[in-house]
């Protein structure tokens, strides 16, 4: 075993590549020369604490934000790496509703409060051309058991639904399309501990079986502890350490990072 | 024998930045030879840096310098060198770690907290399970809390289900962290089987034993971790290389 005989496995092309990406308001820096790569069914944390730039840097990549510098390419399906800041509106609306999904903090921007259930997951499939209401249906009804929720509410009002149930809805609603890429921001912000437990545990079952990438944007390190392969730490619009979750949380070099990981409660 | 795990030139220093820059050396210039069907053990007083020096060839903590060669699907591979996406992968097939507590999932059933891994390493589901029960049975886990969350069980058996995840996968490399703490006699002999099995099968194994009969049982030779403040003129602190020394 000699260093002359290292060599490398090939690594998978990245999924998603960032490069330099920067974005400010007026002097106020967002996010400032973000660079990494996230691979096919990879998990990547982003922590920092508030206005650290990584709701700012999750919108850049989602298409929600213009940054004023810097590429994000995308493996498309059907065309290889495309740098989406390049696509039109249209194409990258496209991009969005069916090979990625958007899972907000709040459920309710991401779902449609006045439509069923059962219709708000039914929505992209329709848009994707599923026509015959049974298969849509029955799809949905699949979906409303992976996510926990009772039959009974296909055809009830997201706004009747505990906040558990909304975000466990918003989840089934992105991932009935088998998108590839995930991206979200606090899925578990506002949700009860014992709600956030059950939601974590079956996103972390959702990722492994569909083996989709995610981006997950949190400030709470137990949630990236058991969802993230890797992590990102943000601080003042940079990303100051990364690297394997287990390794960053446990022997953190950053001094914010030490100060952050030091600062969680032990139960 | 193959070697299976070979660390050089390892050193770990951990500078606390919240604790005013206090900079610990805990080893320096370590290194490590581990062939197939071996089993090392990892000795020293408490504090010589035994877990440091374990975690760091899980690459769990990042060591200063060296390289941590293994074999990972017949090509060398420098653990400290790689991606994160390939210390997932090696992690996932070559190298297994047996912590010594579980960190427990909410809602996951003991069952399939330790089929997880062998599934993840690409076996059938049904034949995950099937080893995980042969498993939890072998190491006296009654049937009735297989389906339950350890989160309420005892220490023990918190302990015994790490174990039986550690050791569902065939890894070429496993690390022992005090797999045997807080065990009964009776368990801690199972444990000791299953290391030997491991062992036959060529396994090399890296652990810290504090129990003296587990090690005397399982250990092959010592290795002497100590204080990295004192260098030797070679730049060398002799007191970590300790290679052939035997169990007494």
């Amino acid at each position: 075993m000699t260093a002359s005989a290292l060599r490398k496995p090939a690594p998978k092309p990245p999924l998603l590549e960032v490069s330099g990406l920067s974005k400010s308001y007026g002097t106020q820096v967002g996010c400032r020369d973000i660079s990494f790569a996230v691979r096919p069914g990879e998990v990547l944390g982003i922590v920092g604490e508030s206005g650290s730039g990584k709701s700012t840097l999750l919108a850049c990549l989602s298409g929600r934000l213009q940054p004023d510098s810097g590429s994000i390419s995308y493996d498309m399906k059907d065309r290889g790496p495309v740098d989406i800041l390049t696509l039109s509106e249209h194409e990258r609306r496209r991009l969005a509703r069916t090979d990625w999904g958007i899972v907000h903090q709040n459920p309710r921007d991401g779902l449609r409060l006045d439509v069923s259930a059962g219709g708000n997951i039914g929505e992209r499939p329709m848009a994707l051309g599923a026509r015959h209401y049974g298969d849509i249906r029955s799809d949905a009804q699949d979906w409303l058991k992976k996510v926990e929720i009772d039959l009974s509410r296909t055809d009830d009002k997201p706004r009747t639904f505990s906040g558990g149930m909304q975000q466990r809805l918003q989840i089934a609603r992105n991932l009935v399309t088998r998108p590839r890429l995930v991206f979200m921001d606090e899925p578990t912000g506002g949700l009860d501990v014992s709600v956030q437990a059950r939601l974590l545990d079956l996103l972390r079952g959702l990722v492994r079986e569909l083996g989709v990438a995610a981006i997950i944007v949190t400030h709470d390190l137990a949630v990236v502890r058991l969802l993230a392969d890797r992590l990102m730490v943000m601080q003042r619009g940079r990303v100051i350490e990364e690297g394997l979750t287990d390794q960053v949380l446990d022997d953190p070099h950053h001094p914010y990072t030490q100060l952050l990981v030091s600062s969680v409660l032990q139960v | 024998m193959t070697i299976r795990l070979h660390a050089k030139g390892l050193t770990k220093t951990f500078t606390l930045h919240t604790q005013g820059g206090i900079v610990l050396p805990v080893f320096d210039d370590v290194e490590l030879t581990v062939k197939a069907g071996e089993c090392v053990c990892l000795h020293g007083p408490s504090g010589a840096g035994k877990s440091t020096l374990l975690r760091s060839l899980y690459a769990n903590y990042k060591p200063d310098a060296g390289q941590i060669l293994v074999k990972h699907l017949g090509q060398t591979v420098d653990l400290l060198a790689a991606e994160p996406w390939e210390v997932v992968e090696i992690r996932r097939s070559t190298i297994g770690y047996v912590s010594q507590f579980l960190r427990v999932i909410p809602r996951v059933g003991a069952l399939d907290v330790v089929a997880e891994p062998a599934i993840a390493n690409g076996m059938p589901v049904d034949e995950a399970k099937a080893r995980a029960r042969t498993l939890l049975t072998r190491l006296r886990i009654p049937e009735r809390l297989w389906s339950l969350a350890p989160a309420t069980f005892s220490g023990g058996e918190q302990q015994r289900v790490n174990i039986a995840r550690g050791f569902i996968v065939d890894y070429p490399i496993l690390l022992l962290d005090e797999p045997t703490a807080s065990l009964d006699a009776a368990n801690r002999a199972t444990v000791v089987d299953l290391i030997d099995e491991a062992k036959i099968r060529g396994t090399a194994v890296v652990g810290i034993f504090h129990d003296k009969e587990v090690r005397n049982a399982v250990a092959d030779r010592l290795f002497e971790v100590g204080k990295a403040a004192v260098p030797s003129s070679s730049g060398k602190s002799d007191l970590q290389m300790s290679a052939g020394a035997m169990v007494e």
